[in-house]
């Protein structure tokens, strides 16, 4: 341990803690109750601070930095409104496991309590939320609390973290001691030494119960009809190569769930597709076949399981994940393994007794449609195929993609062929629209060498269009790709299938005007009715890119209002079951 | 109602949870059991021999598998030590019960003291119409002395909730 000890401020400390931290990129937003760390930051040109235009584009910039970079992301706010419109962020980062320090300040301390200009309690409120808050009134306990933070958000299942600093803590000053990462965490004497001596699920976890893996080899061995599914943990975990070596070694179909979308190459031809609500037939009928399911960091969430009462009915389901707490919570398993993914899977792949050929039960599950193989009417309107085939065909292809919520999602997770982890970046649990462009200026703050792709609609696409200017300021060259079909397309398709065509307040026949708006800020705006000039816009876009044209695109893509994600099985229905195929 | 006719199906389960004694916790704690949809049925909360960490004692009605469940979510919370559930048949499990009652003549005052005798409280308060009583037990000794006094007519009565320890070994 460094013992060189000065006398420092808060806000310095707060500083010097970021960069023991190894962080070079922040995202936020200032205002009164942060005023003392904007100051100091002022002097810290060593850390980049993107200024968003709303907090709550920060908060998802952040995210999409962490889940982009395998970092962990850093979200700066002030008090009241500043923190609160945090929490979508914080929640969208919660439900998918995204690893985000969100850092707000509050008023003085002595001012708490009062309802006092700008004063809310956003520890109460992001409770829920996250996997610790904090309060910071003292600045002595600042440094810890950070590297505490820190410490938690990064380990274990990964999520979002919230310090609250009173503004006097941020100005008043202490001894500082540098600290490294790797000190703080093997250190004896402070709160994560007794997370991890009591094997706390924060940090840690407990040993793998090897008994276990025996049995599951056992049952892969029995086995003649596997399934394996690919989730969001497998992404967290690295553990992609062990996954495709295991689906491999096992000849097993592999469905994908949203969240797991890059950790299983696309064009692997063990690939079923999505799992669930808009799985392919090819996942969903091999679900309800399989005799044995195995899910890898994935949670049954309802979007996946459907009616959990007939989920894989013919199968010993067994489920590997990190969380103690998803296990039997939506499933009923028949076998389950706590801990990190790639250490389960390399012990998994050293007690395999054979390499195995399912012939017959793969011409089964393929002879069952993917989701790429569906055809369009071709009838001269733009089509979400035509549009993601030529963006797949024109963009590099280790583009990272991010996408909104609604249909364009699911098309783009369907059509394109993602082939490493954080290549898609997506709000599968939250479904926060509005969640896109802020996690595309995220991921290319953080990978400035990669084309991003924004996909999005025209419902999310207006919440927080907003950020255009932050894309625009930072020159961030990121392409929007934007399916515009005038409609709030996943819920029309809904009151269309369900509702008996009763577009309820789904209509949006508003402006306004998508490429004039980009104009507006000074972005590329091109509106796009056929595929030729998709085409020829995106090539534009790619050499513009290259030949340093650092201006991002947002191409208006106008569909058809009808256009809908196909297959699809009704919510609590049974996932065999497809209402659309 | 709904949740005392549904309740006759639970079994009711004392979970033992120790937590940094710090600001917020409690608030974190009840937080997850509401957002979890359990219904508390006591909570108890004290320091230990270490006054760092708080001990709490909750009692819940549910089953086995949601209280599995919701002992996982709850090892989850970082200031949490550890969570255990209690076997009733291996516990002691006791409340403190103060109530006062009217005792408006001698042989009432006479009777409910011979109650109070019985069920090993104290008198701790006595005015001319009134008698305040102490009594400690688990949930069916308080509840049964408190139906004994209601015919003389309860004034006031509050309970501590239940806290619990596990035998020691034999």
């Amino acid at each position: 341990m460094n013992t060189t000890s000065r006398k420092l401020t808060g806000s310095e400390i707060l500083i010097q803690c970021l960069i023991e931290q190894g962080v070079d990129t922040i995202f936020g937003y200032p205002g009164g109750a942060i005023l003392n760390v904007y100051d100091k930051l002022y002097d810290h040109k060593e850390i980049t601070h993107i200024l968003t235009a709303h907090e709550q584009g920060a908060s998802h910039a952040a995210d999409g930095y962490a889940r982009s970079t395998g970092k962990v992301g850093v979200c700066l706010a002030t008090s009241g409104p500043g923190s609160t419109n945090l929490t979508t962020g914080v929640a969208t980062a919660y439900m998918d496991s995204a690893p985000v320090v969100f850092i707000a300040c509050n008023v003085n301390s002595d001012l708490i309590g009062r309802d006092s200009f700008q004063e809310v309690d956003i520890t109460g409120v992001t409770l829920p939320i996250t996997k610790c808050s904090y309060i910071v009134s003292h600045v002595e306990n600042l440094a810890d609390t950070i590297r505490e933070a820190f410490a938690i958000a990064r380990s274990g299942r990964p999520g979002p973290v919230l310090i609250d600093i009173q503004k006097n803590a941020t100005a008043d000053e202490c001894e500082y001691y540098p600290v490294t990462p790797d000190e703080y965490f093997s250190s004896t004497n402070n709160r994560i030494a007794r997370l991890k001596a009591t094997h706390h699920p924060s940090v840690g976890y407990p040993d793998i119960d090897l008994a276990a893996i025996d049995e599951l080899a056992e049952l892969i061995d029995k086995s003649e009809k596997p399934l394996l599914i690919c989730g969001g943990g497998v992404v967290r975990a690295k553990a992609s190569q062990e996954f495709r070596t295991l689906a491999s070694r096992i000849d097993s179909p592999v469905a994908i769930t949203v969240m797991g979308g890059g950790a299983f190459p696309g064009g692997n031809p063990l690939k079923t597709g999505m799992i669930g609500m808009h799985g392919s037939q090819a996942s969903n009928m091999a679900c309800d076949a399989c005799d044995l399911l195995i899910a890898v960091g994935c949670r049954f969430s309802d979007r996946v399981t459907l009616n959990p009462a007939g989920f894989a009915k013919n199968a010993k389901i067994v489920h590997i994940d990190i969380d103690a707490s998803e296990i039997d919570k939506n499933v009923k398993t028949d076998l389950h393994i706590i801990g990190d993914a790639k250490k389960i899977l390399n012990l998994l792949l050293a007690k395999l007794k054979r390499d195995k050929k399912n012939e017959l039960w793969k011409d089964y599950v393929f002879s069952f449609k993917r989701e790429t193989e569906y055809d369009d009417p071709g009838d001269g309107i733009l089509t979400p195929k035509e549009i993601l085939s030529a963006a797949a065909e024109i963009l590099p292809q280790d583009t990272i993609v991010t996408t909104d919520v609604g249909q364009h999602q699911m098309w783009a997770i369907q059509h394109f062929k993602f082939d490493y982890p954080g290549q898609l970046i997506t709000s599968g649990g939250f479904g926060t629209m509005g969640f896109g462009l802020g996690a595309a200026i995220g991921a290319q703050v953080g990978n400035p060498e990669k084309t991003v792709l924004h996909v999005t609609g025209d419902g999310s696409f207006r919440m927080n269009c907003n950020e255009l200017c932050t894309e625009e300021f930072y020159q961030l060259p990121i392409i929007t790709l934007l399916f515009n079909n005038s409609t709030l397309g996943m819920v029309r398709q809904w009151q269309h299938l369900i509702y008996h065509e009763r577009y309820s307040q789904t209509t949006l026949n508003r402006g306004p005007d998508f490429s004039k708006l980009a104009e507006a800020y000074g972005v590329h705006g091109v509106k796009i009715s056929d595929v030729e000039t998709l085409r020829k816009t995106l090539t534009e876009a790619v050499s513009a890119i290259l030949n340093g044209d650092k201006r991002g695109w947002v191409l208006d893509c106008r569909i058809d209002i009808d256009e809908m994600v196909r297959p699809m099985v009704g919510g609590n229905s049974f996932i065999a079951n497809f209402m659309l195929d | 109602m709904q949740a005392k006719e549904s309740k006759q199906n639970l079994k009711r389960y004392t979970i033992i949870t120790a937590m940094d004694n710090e600001a917020g916790v409690l608030s974190q704690l009840a937080h997850l059991f509401s957002r979890k949809g359990y219904n508390i049925e006591t909570i108890a909360a004290g320091w230990t021999v270490d006054q760092n960490v708080t001990r709490f004692t909750i009692e819940i009605y549910s089953d086995d598998a949601k209280v599995k469940l919701l002992c996982d979510q709850l090892r989850k919370l970082v200031p949490i030590h550890y969570v255990e559930i209690l076997d009733p048949s291996n516990a002691v499990r006791r409340e403190l019960m103060l109530v006062r009652v009217h005792a408006a003549d001698r042989a009432a005052r006479n009777e409910i003291i011979q109650i109070c005798n019985i069920f090993r409280g104290s008198v701790v308060d006595i005015t001319s119409d009134s008698l305040t009583l102490s009594v400690t037990g688990d949930d069916q000794k308080t509840a049964a002395f408190e139906t004994l006094l209601k015919e003389f007519g309860i004034i006031d009565l509050a309970r501590t909730g239940i806290v619990a320890i596990e035998r020691g070994e034999m």
